[in-house]
C-alpha cells in the first residue's frame, strides 16, 4: 500500500517537469527540425540545399563563426591575467574590482548593445574611430560580457591552486615564465577550457547585442532566424538555420561538460588554503591589463551609456527619464510610420516586472522537482537509468539559444491543441524553460552535497519522504533557493531572445520596447532607449546584487 | 502495515536473505535470529557484506531473496521510516543545521511526542550518554566522541525496537575507540537495547556483543556466543579471521595437547599460544626473533608440528638456533573440528 503510493507520488513529481520540458521545449524543438526537414510528411533536403547554396547562408555562418572564435580568444587572452590579479593578488579594493567585474554578465543583451552603441554613435566619446555596426564593435561588446565567465572560472581554480607546484619548478631551476608555462598553465587548463567553451557558446547564440550593435550588413544565425521570420516571413530557412543553432549548440554543450568534469576532477586535488600574496613588480604587465580591461572595455560603455542618458538637448538632466512616462517622440516626416510606442516605457518595465514573477515561479517549481527527483537514489537499476537520462535532459536547454525558442513557440503553440497566441501565460514560460537550467544548476549542487545516510539516518528516525525533504534537503538549500529565485527573476527581467518573438505589441518587456526605441529615428528616442537602458540595467543589477547575498560558502556548498 | 501471518518469532528474524548489486551478491543466503535484549555482533573484514546486510534490515537496501520478521510479521512492505529501527552511522551524520538537542529530538518528533516528553527524554537521552547540558550547543562545535554520543542519543530517543549499530566507532582513535565501547555496552545493557552491531575490530566485538558472527564474501561463516567462537571456531577461515595463524593437528603436540581436545582435532595457534617456560613440555628450536610490545617475538620450529610463532617474556631471549622449552596457553588457543 505505503510503496504503491510512494511510488505514484514520485511518478507525479517527475511528470511535472517532464510535461513541462516536452510541451514547452521538445515538441517546438522537434516541429522546427520537421518544418526544416519535411515537406507533406516526407524527407526532404531541398530546404538545406536551397539555403545552403545561398552566399547570404555562409556569410552569416561564416560571421557567427568568426565573432565567436574572436570573442572567445580575446576573453581568454584578457581574463587569465585577470584571473590572476584578482584571485591570486591581495590588494585594498580587490572586493570591489571582482564586483565591478562581474556586473557586465549580468546585465542584458539588450543593454549591453545600447551601452557600446552609446560609446560608437555621432557625439559619443569613441565616435572618431567610426566603429559603429562593425565587427569589432561587436567583438568588443561579446569580450565585454564574457570577460567575467573567464575571470570567474579560471579564477576560482587558481586561488585553490596548491602554489608549492611552482616553487618547486623554481627551486629546480625554472625561471618564472618556464615555471607559468610548464607547471600552472597545465594546472589551470581544465578550467580555462571550460570556461571556453562556455563563451563560445554565449558568443555563437549572442541576440540581442548583435541585433542592436549590427549595421544591416551584419547578420548571425541567430539574427538571421529572426529576420527571416520576422521581416522575411520565410520560417522555412529559419527552421533550417534553426537546425543548424541546434548542431553548434550540442557540440560546444558537449564540449563544455566534458572540460566541466576535467575540471570538477581537477578540482579535487586542490588545497583550501588561502594562496593570494600581496602585489608584487613582476605582477605589473598582468595588473596593467587588467586595469584597462576594467577601464576602457568595461567602465567605459557603462559610463557612456549613464553619460548619455542624463543629456539632454540643452545641457544635463533628467528629461530622458522624465520622457519614460510618454509613448516616444512621434515622427513628424512620417505620421504614418512613425507612431509612439503603444504603451509608456514605465508600463513596459511594469509589464517586465509581471512577466518576471511569473516566469520565476514557474522555473522554481520546474526546477526544484528536477533537482530534488535527480539527487534521490532508487534501489531498481532501471530507475537509476531513467534518472541518469532525466538528468541529462534538463540540461538541453542551457545551450539551446533563447531565439530558437522563441521561433518554436511560434510555430507550434499558435494553433490547437495549445493555442497560446494570445495568451499572457506564453512570454511567461518561454522565458521560464529559459531559466530553468539555471536555477537547476544553482540548485543541484548544493542538494548533491548532501550526503545520502543523512537522509538515510532521518528516515530511519520515522521521517516519510516528504519528511526527510522538508528536514534534510530544504534546510541545506536554503539560501541557494534565494540565489535561485534572484537569477530566474534577473534572467526574465532581461530575456529578448524569445521575448522579441513572443511579445504582444500592446504588452512588451522593457527589453523589447528599448529596442523599438533604438530602431525609431529622433534624438528623444535615442535618449529614451539610453534612460530605459540605465533602469533596466539598474532592475538587474539590484536583483542580482540581493540575490548574491544568498550565496552560501559554507557547508561545503560552494555554487 | 502489513498484517502478522502468524506471529511465532520475537525480536529480529533473517531467512536466507540475499541482496545482490547486478553480477555481485552483497549478501549470499544470511539466515540470522536477534532475541529480544540482546546484542549480536557481526565480526568480517570490509567488503564482506555485512554493512549490506544491516541496511538490508534498516530497509535501506531492498532484499532479493529471503525474509526480514520483526516478532514474526515481514518487514518486506514496511518503508524504512515506519520500521521503528534506530541506525547509528560510522560518522554520525548528525544534522548540521539543528543543535544537539535538536538532533537528539528529531525522532521524537517524527513520532509526534509533545514538546514536554520531548524535553524530558533528551535530557534524559543526553544524561545517560555523558553529555548533560549540552543540548543547545552546535553540533559542529562537538569533537568526533562527543559527536558519536550525540548520534547514539538520537538513535535511542524513540526507543527503538532494533538498534543497529554500522561501525559506529571506527572513525575514533584508539583510545576514546576503546573507551567508548565500554560506555556502549553498558549503556545498551542498561537500556536493554535489542542490537546488531557491525565491525571489522574483534575487541569492540567481543567488548560488546553476547553473539558475535563471522562474514566474509556475503555468508554468515560461523556465529556463536563470544566465548565459544573464540575457542571453537567451526573452520580454518573463521579462525584465520580471528588471528588464529598456525593449525596443526591437535596429535603433535602429545600430551600437551589442552584439555577438551581430540586427538584428532586440530589446533589454531596465535603468536600468544606458545610460551617460553623452562619448565615447558614443547621443544623448540628459535628461527627468527623480534622485538614487541612488552617482550619478545619468536619464530621457533617444532619436530611434528612445523615453524610458529611463539612468546617469551622480557628481552633476555635465545638467538636464532638456541633451543628453547615452549608451554601452551589453553586460553589464547583454539581448538577447531577435524578438518
Amino acid at each position: 500500500m505505503d510503496r504503491h503510493r510512494r511510488r505514484v507520488g514520485v511518478a507525479l513529481a517527475g511528470l511535472v517537469p517532464l510535461g513541462f520540458l516536452g510541451v514547452f521545449f521538445a515538441w517546438p524543438v522537434a516541429s522546427i527540425l520537421a518544418r526544416g526537414l519535411l515537406v507533406d510528411g516526407a524527407l526532404d533536403l531541398g530546404g538545406f540545399a536551397e539555403v545552403f547554396d545561398s552566399d547570404r547562408t555562409w556569410r552569416i555562418i561564416g560571421q557567427t563563426l568568426a565573432q565567436s572564435v574572436a570573442g572567445t580568444t580575446l576573453a581568454v587572452l584578457l581574463g587569465v591575467p585577470g584571473a590572476y590579479v584578482l584571485y591570486r593578488c591581495r590588494f585594498p579594493g580587490r572586493a570591489v574590482v571582482r564586483a565591478l567585474v562581474t556586473v557586465p554578465f549580468v546585465l542584458p543583451t539588450v543593454v549591453v548593445g545600447v551601452a557600446f552603441r552609446s560609446l560608437l554613435v555621432d557625439g559619443g566619446a569613441l565616435a572618431f574611430l567610426d566603429a559603429d555596426g562593425t565587427f569589432a564593435a561587436i567583438v568588443a561588446a561579446l569580450v565585454f560580457f564574457n570577460y567575467a565567465v573567464v575571470v570567474r572560472t579560471v579564477g576560482a581554480m587558481w586561488a585553490h591552486l596548491d602554489p608549492r607546484a611552482e616553487q618547486a619548478a623554481r627551486a629546480l631551476g625554472a625561471s618564472p615564465a618556464r615555471a607559468f608555462r610548464e607547471v600552472t598553465l597545465p594546472a589551470l587548463t581544465p578550467a580555462i577550457a571550460s570556461a571556453a567553451s562556455l563563451v563560445f557558446l554565449f558568443c555563437a547564440t549572442a541576440f540581442g547585442t548583435v541585433l542592436v550593435l549590427g549595421g544591416p550588413a551584419y547578420g548571425t544565425v541567430e539574427t538571421e532566424i529572426w529576420i527571416q521570420t520576422t521581416q522575411f516571413l520565410d520560417l522555412r530557412t529559419a527552421a533550417v538555420l534553426s537546425t543548424v543553432q541546434l548542431a553548434v549548440v550540442t557540440l560546444s554543450l558537449t564540449v563544455s561538460a566534458w572540460s566541466r568534469r576535467r575540471r570538477e576532477t581537477a578540482l579535487r586535488v586542490q588545497s583550501d588554503a588561502e594562496t593570494a600574496r600581496p602585489l608584487r613588480r613582476a605582477d605589473l604587465p598582468a595588473v596593467l591589463v587588467t586595469a584597462a580591461v576594467v577601464l576602457a572595455l568595461l567602465m567605459a560603455p557603462l559610463a557612456s551609456l549613464l553619460a548619455g542618458s542624463l543629456r539632454t538637448p540643452d545641457g544635463w538632466g533628467l528629461h530622458n527619464f522624465a520622457n519614460l512616462a510618454t509613448n516616444g517622440q512621434r515622427s513628424t516626416a512620417e505620421p504614418g510610420l512613425g507612431v509612439g510606442l503603444e504603451v509608456s516605457v514605465w508600463q513596459a518595465a511594469l509589464n517586465s516586472l509581471r512577466i518576471a514573477v511569473d516566469a520565476t515561479l514557474i522555473a522554481m517549481v520546474v526546477g526544484v522537482l528536477v533537482c530534488v527527483l535527480v539527487t534521490r537514489r532508487p534501489h531498481q537499476p532501471g530507475a537509476r537509468r531513467a534518472l541518469s537520462v532525466f538528468d541529462a535532459v534538463f540540461m538541453l536547454p542551457l545551450g539551446v539559444s533563447a531565439v530558437t525558442v522563441g521561433f518554436g513557440f511560434l510555430i507550434t503553440l499558435d494553433r490547437p491543441p495549445l493555442d497560446l497566441r494570445s495568451s499572457v501565460v506564453l512570454v511567461p514560460i518561454a522565458q521560464a524553460v529559459v531559466a530553468v537550467p539555471l536555477v537547476i544548476r544553482t540548485l543541484l549542487p548544493v542538494l548533491r552535497s548532501i550526503d545520502e545516510r543523512l537522509r538515510e539516518a532521518a528516515a530511519v528516525l520515522g521521517a516519510g519522504p516528504a519528511r526527510v525533504f522538508t528536514a534534510v534537503d530544504l534546510p541545506v538549500l536554503g539560501r541557494s533557493l534565494g540565489l535561485a529565485v534572484g537569477f530566474a527573476f534577473a534572467v526574465s527581467l532581461g530575456e529578448f531572445g524569445a521575448t522579441s518573438f513572443l511579445a504582444r505589441p500592446d504588452r512588451p518587456t522593457l527589453p523589447v520596447v528599448i529596442f523599438r526605441l533604438i530602431g525609431r529615428p529622433g534624438a528623444d528616442n535615442l535618449g529614451m532607449a539610453l534612460a530605459a537602458s540605465v533602469v533596466l540595467a539598474a532592475m538587474t543589477t539590484l536583483v542580482i546584487g540581493l540575490a548574491e547575498r544568498f550565496r552560501v560558502h559554507s557547508a561545503g556548498a560552494e555554487v | 502495515m502489513t498484517g502478522h501471518d502468524g506471529a511465532t518469532g520475537s525480536g529480529l528474524e533473517l531467512r536466507e536473505v540475499a541482496v545482490t548489486f547486478g553480477a555481485t551478491t552483497a549478501v549470499d543466503d544470511v539466515s540470522l535470529c536477534i532475541e529480544p535484549a540482546e546484542v549480536v555482533a557481526l565480526l568480517g573484514p570490509s567488503g564482506c557484506g555485512k554493512s549490506t546486510l544491516l541496511r538490508a534490515v534498516a530497509g535501506l537496501e531492498p532484499t532479493d531473496r529471503g525474509t526480514v520478521r520483526w516478532a514474526g510479521a515481514d518487514l518486506r512492505d514496511v518503508p524504512v521510516h515506519r520500521r521503528g529501527f534506530g541506525l547509528l552511522f560510522q560518522d554520525g551524520q548528525l544534522f548540521p543545521h539543528r543543535d544537539v538537542a535538536g538532533n537528539v529530538e528529531f525522532g521524537l518528533r517524527m513520532a509526534g511526542v509533545n514538546r514536554a516528553g520531548r524535553q524530558a527524554r533528551v535530557g534524559e537521552l543526553l544524561e545517560l550518554v555523558g553529555l548533560s547540558g549540552r543540548g543547545g550547543r552546535r553540533v559542529a562545535s562537538l569533537s568526533g566522541g562527543e559527536q558519536q554520543r550525540v548520534a547514539l542519543a538520537r538513535s535511542l530517543a524513540p526507543r527503538p525496537r532494533l538498534l543497529l549499530l554500522d561501525e559506529p566507532l571506527s572513525a575514533l582513535d584508539r583510545g576514546l575507540r576503546e573507551r567508548l565501547a565500554t560506555d556502549l555496552r553498558e549503556i545498551l545493557r542498561r537500556t536493554s537495547t535489542t542490537a546488531l552491531y557491525v565491525t571489522h575490530d574483534h575487541d569492540e566485538a567481543f567488548t560488546i556483543a553476547d553473539r558475535v558472527g563471522v562474514m566474509d564474501h556475503g555468508r554468515l561463516l560461523q556465529i556463536a556466543p563470544a566465548e565459544l567462537l573464540w575457542r571453537r571456531p567451526a573452520d580454518e577461515q573463521v579462525a584465520q579471521f580471528l588471528g588464529y595463524d598456525w593449525f596443526v593437528p591437535a596429535s603433535a603436540l602429545g600430551a600437551a595437547r589442552p584439555r577438551g581436545a581430540g586427538p584428532d582435532d586440530v589446533l589454531g595457534l596465535r603468536p600468544e599460544s606458545l610460551v617460553v617456560d623452562a619448565d615447558g613440555p614443547i621443544i623448540g628450536l628459535v628461527v627468527d626473533r623480534h622485538r614487541t610490545r612488552g617482550g619478545t617475538g619468536l619464530l621457533v620450529h617444532i619436530d611434528g608440528v612445523g615453524t610458529v610463532g611463539a612468546r617469551a617474556p622480557g628481552t633476555a631471549v635465545p638467538g636464532p638456533a638456541a633451543r628453547v622449552r615452549l608451554r601452551l596457553e589453553a586460553a589464547v588457543t583454539a581448538v577447531l573440528p577435524p578438518a
